[in-house]
């Protein structure tokens, strides 16, 4: 079995903001095609993170790789053409919509900033991507405040699907949403990505979301990944004692082993493993080594003194 | 949105008639007496009290309110006590005077305002934006009277590019003219700019932060129509609102600098109707004051609509 393309890759990638340590050390492919998803608290650096892969701030280290090239090499004018690839969809759909422009001038922005198309049809396109998202042609001439907020996401969807990128980074896209809204969301945007063909980074503080979403699932502690693997290994058998715990806290679930306090300061960060200060199982070790992302087998990999590696491990 | 504009028309009406109702009563309630002061010392207290039953003034003040309320809506001012014509025809040529004065500065209020405002912004924590914060706040600390007699010592008496003082007529030669209001206008303006200036960098600074900015740059927008069409574009908004609040400060200011540059407009037009004790000279002039900044409120108000589609369809 050949291994499957990688879209984007980032590598080692870091982010301190002063003292902050927002992402340390953060390594993962995604691949083409799939739906991957990054899950932790809030606080975790997961939406840091999503700003370092696309370049909205520059990290403090390591590097961004996307279809092969480095995008942190990049030039500014070389990097603004490269964003036609990769769209972004953020959480807050009142705050990511210019309230002075109408909807259909907002879905052709993206056509105008990488000349795609005839300028005269670009309104048209618009339309139809609307359509495509499930909203009126009438929509177009109106303006953004009009809109609730799961229309304001197809808004925002449409937009993304523009410029017609490979990848499609979405930052907590339907938090700011009443739950029944969510579920249509999360469809569309599954039912998109399938049409379309594009990858899709979904990034939740909400582990059903993930789960009923993603193919693959990456657990933020504190700047880092614990833990990374399929959704049915993460969500059928979490080895991380952080990931277990995140499942024992979500509602509906049994209560066991909760997880109790809160996410450290990213500015003091605990020596060794982050998670110890709050793990039930740490021991002597945990506070002084610092356990490195390992393989398990089956392309499963976790953070844990108390996970035993594989023995085929291949890293 | 034709609700809207109604509603601004309908604010119009206090904007003019408060300013108008009071200057009426304080004029009345001040000492002086305008009959004494048109026959001079030598008149005898029949002849006083004779002019003042032909000028109305022996009525009760109601009676004299309503004669006056009726002349204002007729546009009848009544005739002036020292110039001996009808107020009506005296007040447009010192308006024209004020207007272009009051236009001139707010142009360069806005021109030198949005542009440092602006470079102030996306400059933001460099030596460029401490430089133009630092002249700003220069400029908001220094009294118009006292840049206007700094500029005329610089440009008219050092340099003699300017003319010290006085006016010339557009008809008289367009250039001439211009000479003779330009420093008016540019020690107005520049105070106002300064105001302009951080007004604009501020609102320019807010909405640089907003999501919405940092979602077209994450869509690959070319930062140039990120701030020309996204950030400009709403900043403008509220420099609107400011500009207008400014040229009210710029028609109020010109009475001043009316006086030092002996300018022959409403400003100066008033100071010296007071002193005459002229009432209907005073009220015209503050009518016609009103009036401009009426207009100049409905114009801002419009302008704020057509900036802000949230404005108008609400």
């Amino acid at each position: 079995m050949s291994p499957p393309e990688k879209l984007l890759e980032a590598r080692d990638l870091a982010k301190t903001f002063g003292k902050v340590a927002a992402v340390r050390g953060v390594s993962f492919a995604l691949r083409r095609g799939e739906t991957f998803g990054i899950v932790g608290e809030s606080g975790s650096g997961k939406s840091t993170l999503a700003r370092l892969l696309l370049r909205l701030i520059e990290p403090s280290g390591g590097g961004v790789h996307f279809r092969g090239r480095d995008l942190t090499s990049l030039g500014r004018e070389e990097m603004r053409r490269e964003r036609r690839h990769i769209q972004m969809i953020f959480q807050d759909p009142f705050g990511s919509l210019n309230p002075r422009m109408t909807v259909g001038e907002l879905v052709a922005e993206p056509m105008h900033a990488h000349d795609i198309g005839e300028r005269g049809d670009r309104g048209a396109r618009a339309l139809k991507l609307l359509d495509e998202v499930g909203l009126p042609a009438a929509a177009g001439a109106r303006y953004p405040h009009e809109f609730s907020g799961g229309q304001r996401q197809r808004i925002a969807i449409a937009r993304a699907l523009a410029s017609e990128p490979a990848l499609i980074v979405a930052d907590e896209p339907v938090s700011a949403l009443d739950v029944s809204v969510q579920a249509q969301v999360l469809n569309l945007l599954l039912d998109l990505k399938e049409r379309h063909g594009m990858t899709l980074l979904f990034i939740s503080h909400d582990l059903r979301v993930v789960e009923f979403i993603c193919d693959r699932i990456a657990v933020m502690y504190l700047g880092e990944i614990v833990e990374l693997g399929d959704k049915a290994a993460i969500c059928g058998e979490p080895r991380h004692p952080y990931t277990q715990a995140l499942f024992a806290s979500a509602p509906g679930r049994p209560k066991t082993a909760r997880l109790a306090g809160e996410i450290p300061n990213a500015a003091d960060v605990p020596s060794g493993c982050a998670f110890r200060t709050r793990c039930p199982r740490a021991f002597d070790r945990c506070a002084i080594d610092h356990p490195p992302l390992r393989a398990l087998g089956g392309e499963r990999f976790a953070a844990c003194h108390l996970v035993e590696p594989a023995a085929e491990a291949v890293s | 949105m034709i609700r809207y504009i109604g509603r601004r028309l309908l604010l119009i009406l206090p904007t003019i008639f408060v300013p108008l109702i009071l200057v009426f009563l304080m004029l009345r309630l001040a000492p002086g007496d305008p009959a004494a002061q048109i026959l001079g010392d030598q008149a005898t207290p029949d002849q006083v009290a004779a002019l003042r039953h032909d000028m109305g003034l022996d009525q009760p003040l109601v009676v004299q309110f309503v004669f006056w309320l009726k002349g204002v809506l007729t546009l009848h001012l009544g005739a002036s006590f020292f110039f001996r014509q009808p107020v009506i025809d005296i007040l447009p040529s010192y308006a024209f005077v004020t207007i272009q004065v009051a236009l001139l500065a707010l142009f360069i209020a806005l021109v030198v305002g949005a542009c440092a405002g602006v470079a102030a912004a996306l400059k933001r924590d460099t030596p460029i934006d401490r430089g133009l914060v630092a002249l700003a706040v220069l400029g908001l600390s220094l009294p118009e009277f006292w840049f206007a007699l700094l500029l005329i010592f610089l440009f008219a008496v050092t340099w003699r590019i300017f003319p010290v003082a006085g006016y010339v007529a557009p008809s008289e030669g367009l250039v001439a003219s211009f000479m003779t209001i330009a420093l008016p206008a540019i020690a107005l303006g520049l105070r106002q700019s300064a105001l302009m200036t951080r007004m604009m960098r501020s609102s320019m600074l807010d909405v640089m932060s907003e999501p919405y900015i940092a979602t077209a740059r994450a869509q690959g927008l070319p930062e140039r129509r990120v701030v020309l069409r996204y950030a400009l574009r709403v900043a403008a908004a509220p420099f609107v609102t400011v500009a207008g609040l400014s040229a009210s400060h710029l028609l109020s200011g010109a009475v001043a600098i009316e006086l030092i540059f002996s300018l022959p407009g409403l400003g100066k037009l008033l100071i010296d109707a007071v002193g005459r004790r002229d009432y209907p000279v005073v009220e015209g002039a503050v009518l016609a004051i009103a009036i401009m900044l009426a207009i100049l409120n409905l114009a801002i108000d419009l302008l704020y609509a057509l900036l802000d589609p949230r404005v108008r369809l609400s």
